[in-house]
């Protein structure tokens, strides 16, 4: 039987509380991202010679650090903390699908509301934030008055593109290897696997740029304008 | 026909409808997006990383019209909710 999600898998139950897949693969995520990091961090040195795991974590924030600066074109300091943890988050969490028996979190549609939702929250903060409450909602009423709910339609609409994208691209890749192993088992769902392993780590990448596209440009710092990239695709 | 197979007919017609209709037009889009982007790629090598970048957002946008459309398919197929609405009342 296919679930289209990890939700309805009941792992343990007490009266009306439900510990389904979905939770525990995101706390196991949670736990390895948590235990790896600290233990890595715990013995830095400045030194010439490294150890390979301090490598590891050297390349990938300053891979996230130059994404960000060459995305939103202002200092990746502020952002960094919150776009690294999604996309170091959903990109785990996809990775980890060549695991047996591991559901990817993301496949589930409440996953990747709440993860849009923090985007959705995150927006008006970084915003507010950056250039004042007045200045922020400024940004609502224009060209005109009368984009205000167009302007707000396109702020929920994206949250759900957001969320639904993630969820669809992850499921279908789940979905599609239960289909193949009972028609074409052995080799043809390796094939899909691979290619999953691949969308898994586009679809965390695009996630986590597409938060930092919308958070920019809602915060441009300064008066700096935001060109490109950044304005074309906020309306998603 | 009772209500059950009618149901099961119609949501299976209509999800291969869905995903024929949906994926066609995301995919001349895709193409159109990625033709444009080699393009620019060829006139101008020193900018793919940026191309490149909003090659990958675009179509992430494009994409996730057919994206919805398959969602659609999948829960009209595996959870669709009228089949389980009748198949309760016809099983209750």
């Amino acid at each position: 039987m296919i679930e289209i999600t990890p939700d309805r898998w009941v792992l343990w139950q007490i009266g009306p509380f439900a510990l389904n897949a979905t939770i525990v693969f995101t706390w196991a995520v949670m736990l390895i991202l948590v235990v790896g990091a600290a233990t890595i961090t715990r013995r830095l040195s400045s030194q010439p010679e490294l150890t390979r795991w301090q490598n590891l974590l050297e390349v990938l924030v300053t891979g996230i650090r130059d994404q960000i600066r060459a995305v939103s074109r202002q200092e990746p300091g502020r952002y960094l903390p919150f776009v690294g943890t999604l996309f170091l988050f959903i990109a785990v969490s996809n990775l980890l699908a060549v695991v047996p028996g591991w559901r990817p979190p993301t496949a589930s549609l409440s996953t990747t509301t709440a993860l849009a939702l923090c985007v959705a929250v995150a927006v008006p903060v970084f915003g507010v934030a950056n250039e004042g409450l007045a200045a922020y909602l400024r940004h609502y009423v224009k060209p005109t008055v009368f984009m205000l709910p167009f302007n707000l339609i396109g702020e929920f609409s994206r949250t759900l593109a957001l969320a639904v994208r993630l969820y669809g691209n992850i499921m279908s890749g789940t979905v599609l290897v239960g289909l193949l192993l009972s028609l074409t088992p052995f080799f043809f769902p390796v094939v899909m696997q691979l290619l999953g392993l691949l969308t898994g780590l586009i679809q965390a990448y695009i996630f986590a740029v597409l938060a930092m596209v919308y958070i920019a440009s809602a915060a441009t710092a300064g008066g700096a304008h935001v060109k490109d990239s950044t304005e074309e695709s906020t309306n998603g | 026909m009772d209500s059950l197979s009618l149901i099961g007919m119609v949501s299976i017609v209509t999800a291969g409808l869905t995903l024929a209709i949906g994926s066609i037009g995301p995919a001349f889009g895709e193409a159109r997006a990625v033709a444009q982007a080699l393009a620019a790629i060829a006139q101008q090598p020193d900018e793919s990383g940026t191309i490149t970048r909003t090659l990958f957002v675009g179509l992430a946008m494009i994409e996730s019209t057919a994206i919805y459309c398959f969602v659609l398919a999948m829960i009209l197929v595996f959870a669709n909710p009228f089949w389980n609405f009748f198949a309760e009342r016809a099983g209750g």
